[in-house]
C-alpha cells in the first residue's frame, strides 16, 4: 500500500474555544500539529464604539470606555478624558493628576497579573492562574470601594477623578507591602519552572525590525528589544515626575514577552509609593461647564495602556457631541504579528504566543 | 503480645475467613460450583473498588485542586462537600446521550465501554493483602501492562469514531504518547522483575518483607511515576485531552453517561497504575503490624494518588516535542541504565555470597 498525497488539516479554532480569550477565531492549517497558515478572525465582539461616541454627549461616552480594555478599564478613561481636556485646555487639579496616577499603575498590575494568569493557564498552570487572580482581586477591591464597580470602573471624569475614601489608602498600603512576596510566588510557581520555560523560551520570535515595522507598542515591543514607552517617549500627565525604569528585555521570545510584565509591576509599584508619598491635598475636580462644549477642532491623544499605546483622536465641531472620535487600540495593532510569528510552531505554541501577546477583544474589535 | 496481635491478625485476614465461610457453605469447598461464585463475588468487589475509587478519587482531586490553587473547592452539598460526586453523578445520568450525526456510531460508542472495563481488568491481579489478590496470576506485571496497553486503542477508536477534527488530534496525540511511554513503564519494572525472578505479584510483595523496592530501585519508582502519569494522560502530560489546545481531546463529543464512564475509565486506570506502583515498589501490603494489611496497601496507594493529583494541579503542560524527547531520550536510556545496573548490583550480590 502506498500513501497517497496527504492532506492538511483546516482546524477552526473559535470564537468559542477554551484558549481564545473573549470572541477571537483563527483558521489554523495544520500539517500534523505544525502550523503553516494562520488567518486570524475578528469583530465577533464589535459594537461600534467609534460610531457609538458621535450620539452620545463627551461625558456620556466614559463609560463606554470601559468596555475597550476591560482589564485595564481607568486607562481606557484616562485616554478619553485627557484627550477631551486636551481639546477644551482644561487644567486639572495636583491631587486629580496624582489619583489619575495611582489608579492608572494599579490598572496596569491588574492587567498584567490577569497576562500572567492566562498566559499561565492557556498552558494549564492552573495554580499558577489562580495565584495571579486571588492578588488581582484585591485591586479590584480598592476599585469597588472608589467606584462601586470591581471590572468597568469609570472611574474618571473629564476634569478629574473621584476621590477615593479613606479605607482605600490603608488597603493601598497593604497590597503596595506585598507584592515582593506576590512575585516571589509567581516566579516559583511559574516562571521557575522547567516546563513553562521549555514551553515560553526560544519560541514565537518576533525580531525587533518586525516589531517596528508592525508598529508594535507596549511591553510585546518592548520584550524584542526597543525601548519605548509613551510615558517616557512623550510624558502625559505628571510622568515626568516619577523615577522609574522602562524595563526592556532582548530575547524577543514568548518566555520575555510574559516575564517583561513582571519586570513592570515592580516599576508600577516603585511609581505609585513615589505618588503616594508626594499626594498633595486639595480638589479632585477641576471647574468645567456644566454642559461640555469643546471649541471647534481635531486632537490626538496617547497613553501607555498595559498592553501598549491607547490613543484616541476627537474631531469636535464646537457643539455638545463629537463629530467623530477615532481610538487606536493597542492590541489590535498588536495581534498582527499573530499570523507571521506563529508559522512553523506547534498548535500548542500558537495558543502561548497568542497568549503573551495579551489580547482583548474588547479593545481588538471595539 | 500473644492476646494483642491476635485480634490484629483476626482482622488482617477478615477477607480470607469469610472467603472461607463463603466456600464453607458448599458442599465440597473446591468444587466447580464454588469456585464459581467466588470468582463472581471477586469481580464485584472489583467494580465496586473501581467505581469507590472514582466516586471518592473525583472529590479528592477537586479539594486537592482546591488546596493547591487556594480555594475551597466543593464545600456546599453535605458535610463540607462530601457530596458533590454523588451530585455530579446523577446530573451526568439526567444528560442527554447525544451521538453526532457524522461520527461512526459502532466505534463511538464502544470506546468508553472499552475504556472503563479495562480498569477492572488490571485491578483485578493486584494483591490488596495477604493472599487478597481476586486472580493470582503468574504473568501478573506482564498481564497488567498488556491490558494496559489497549486503552490506546480506545482513546484512537474514541478519537476517529466522533468524527471532529480536535477529537482526531487528541487521538493522534494519544498514540504517539501512550504507545512512547508504555516502554520505559515496562523497562523500568524489569529491575524488580530480575531480583525477584517472579512475574507474580504476590511473589514480588512477598519478597519485600524486609526492604521495599523503592530503597533497591529508586531510579525505576521516578521513571515508573512519571511514565505513569503520562500513561494515564495526567498533567503535565495531559495533551491528549488539552481543554486550552484540543478542547477536550477524543472526550468532546461525548455527553451524559458516556463522558462519565470516560472519566471513571481514567479514575480507574489512576487508581491501578498507583496500586501497580504500591504493590511493586512500596511493598504492598507489607507494613508494621500496627495495621491490617489492606490499609496499610490503600495508605500507599492514597499517598501516590495525592502525589499525582498534587503534580497535575501544580505544573504546566508539557509540549508536544519535550514529551517525545523525554520518553525516548531520557527515559529509556534511564531505564536501560537501571536494568543494566540491576543486572550488576545481582552478579556482585551472588559473588560475594557464593550463590
Amino acid at each position: 500500500m502506498t500513501i497517497e498525497n496527504t492532506e492538511e488539516l483546516l482546524l477552526n479554532m473559535g470564537p468559542q474555544h477554551p484558549s481564545m480569550h473573549g470572541l477571537f477565531r483563527m483558521v489554523v492549517n495544520l500539517e500534523g500539529e505544525t502550523v503553516t497558515k494562520i488567518e486570524p478572525k475578528i469583530g465577533y465582539l464589535h459594537r461600534g464604539m467609534e460610531k457609538l461616541a458621535e450620539s452620545r454627549t463627551y461625558a456620556q461616552f466614559i463609560p463606554y470606555t470601559d468596555r475597550l480594555d476591560y482589564l485595564a478599564s481607568p486607562h481606557n478613561n484616562w485616554a478619553y478624558v485627557q484627550t477631551v481636556e486636551k481639546l477644551m485646555g482644561v487644567e486639572i487639579p495636583e491631587r486629580a493628576e496624582y489619583l489619575r496616577v495611582i489608579f492608572g499603575e494599579l490598572a496596569r498590575i491588574a492587567s498584567h497579573q490577569v497576562c500572567i494568569a492566562s498566559t499561565a493557564l492557556d498552558m494549564a498552570g492552573w495554580s499558577a492562574w489562580s495565584y495571579a487572580f486571588r492578588d488581582r482581586e484585591r485591586i479590584c477591591d480598592m476599585y469597588e470601594m472608589t467606584a462601586g464597580s470591581r471590572l468597568t470602573v469609570n472611574i474618571m471624569r473629564i476634569g478629574g477623578i473621584i476621590e477615593p475614601p479613606a479605607e482605600f489608602w490603608p488597603a493601598l498600603k497593604s497590597f503596595l507591602d506585598d507584592t515582593p512576596e506576590m512575585l516571589d510566588e509567581y516566579n516559583g510557581i511559574f516562571f521557575g519552572n522547567e516546563i513553562a520555560q521549555g514551553r515560553l523560551k526560544s519560541v514565537g520570535i518576533l525580531t525587533k525590525e518586525l516589531a517596528e515595522n508592525l508598529s508594535i507598542t507596549g511591553p510585546v515591543l518592548r520584550a524584542s528589544g526597543v525601548n519605548y514607552d509613551v510615558r517616557k517617549a512623550e510624558p502625559y500627565s505628571i510622568y515626568d515626575r516619577f523615577d522609574f525604569n522602562v524595563p526592556v528585555r532582548y530575547g524577543c521570545d514568548s518566555y520575555d514577552r510574559t516575564i517583561i510584565r513582571m519586570d513592570e509591576i515592580v516599576e508600577s509599584i516603585k511609581i505609585i509609593k513615589q505618588a503616594v508619598r508626594d499626594i498633595p491635598e486639595g480638589p479632585v475636580m477641576a471647574k468645567v461647564p456644566k454642559v461640555i462644549k469643546p471649541p471647534v477642532g481635531e486632537v490626538y491623544h496617547r497613553v501607555e495602556n498595559p498592553k501598549g499605546e491607547l490613543g484616541f483622536y476627537i474631531v469636535s465641531d464646537g457643539t455638545t457631541k463629537p463629530a467623530r472620535v477615532r481610538i487606536r487600540p493597542a492590541t489590535f495593532i498588536n495581534l498582527q504579528m499573530l499570523p507571521i510569528v506563529s508559522l512553523g510552531w506547534k498548535i500548542q505554541d500558537v495558543v502561548a504566543i497568542f497568549a503573551t501577546l495579551d489580547a482583548v477583544l474588547g479593545e481588538v474589535d471595539k | 503480645m500473644e492476646t494483642l496481635s491476635k485480634p490484629m491478625e483476626t482482622f488482617d485476614n477478615l477477607f480470607l475467613i469469610i472467603a472461607h465461610f463463603i466456600r464453607g457453605l458448599f458442599a465440597d469447598p473446591q468444587s466447580v460450583w464454588a469456585n464459581l461464585t467466588m470468582s463472581i463475588i471477586n469481580f464485584i468487589i472489583v467494580v465496586v473498588i473501581v467505581v469507590l475509587a472514582a466516586l471518592i478519587l473525583i472529590l479528592l482531586e477537586r479539594k486537592v485542586a482546591g488546596w493547591t490553587s487556594q480555594r475551597p473547592g466543593p464545600n456546599r452539598l453535605g458535610p463540607r462537600g462530601w457530596f458533590q460526586t454523588i451530585a455530579d453523578a446523577l446530573k451526568l445520568m439526567g444528560k442527554e446521550d447525544i451521538t453526532p450525526a457524522g461520527a461512526d456510531k459502532f466505534i463511538f460508542k464502544v470506546a468508553p465501554m472499552i475504556i472503563f472495563a479495562l480498569p477492572m481488568m488490571t485491578l483485578a491481579v493486584i494483591p490488596y493483602g495477604n493472599g487478597l489478590a481476586p486472580i493470582n496470576l503468574d504473568l501478573g506485571i506482564f498481564y497488567f501492562l498488556a491490558i494496559s496497553a489497549i486503552s490506546t486503542v480506545a482513546f484512537i477508536m474514541a478519537g476517529w469514531g466522533s468524527n471532529n477534527k480536535y477529537s482526531l488530534l487528541g487521538g493522534m496525540r494519544a498514540v504517539a504518547q501512550m504507545i512512547s511511554y508504555e516502554i520505559p513503564l515496562l523497562f523500568s519494572l524489569l529491575g524488580v522483575v530480575m531480583i525477584t525472578q517472579s512475574f507474580n505479584l504476590g511473589v514480588i510483595v512477598e519478597a519485600q518483607k524486609n526492604i521495599p523496592f523503592i530503597l533497591l530501585q529508586p531510579l525505576a519508582f521516578v521513571i515508573y511515576i512519571i511514565a505513569g502519569m503520562a500513561e494515564l494522560n495526567r498533567a503535565p502530560f495531559d495533551l491528549v485531552e488539552a481543554d486550552q489546545e484540543v478542547v477536550a481531546g477524543p472526550f468532546t463529543e461525548y455527553s451524559g453517561l458516556r463522558w462519565g464512564l470516560f472519566f471513571l475509565g481514567e479514575y480507574g486506570n489512576m487508581t491501578a497504575v498507583s496500586a501497580l506502583a504500591a504493590t511493586v515498589f512500596l511493598g504492598g501490603w507489607q507494613g508494621p503490624a500496627i495495621l491490617p494489611g489492606f490499609v496499610w496497601f490503600w495508605l500507599k496507594v492514597g499517598i501516590i494518588i495525592f502525589f499525582i493529583m498534587w503534580a497535575r494541579w501544580t505544573f504546566p503542560r508539557i509540549r508536544i516535542d519535550h514529551l517525545m524527547h523525554l520518553a525516548w531520550k531520557v527515559l529509556l536510556p534511564l531505564s536501560i541504565l537501571n536494568i543494566f545496573l540491576t543486572g550488576l548490583g545481582i552478579y556482585i550480590y551472588r559473588l560475594v555470597m557464593g550463590g
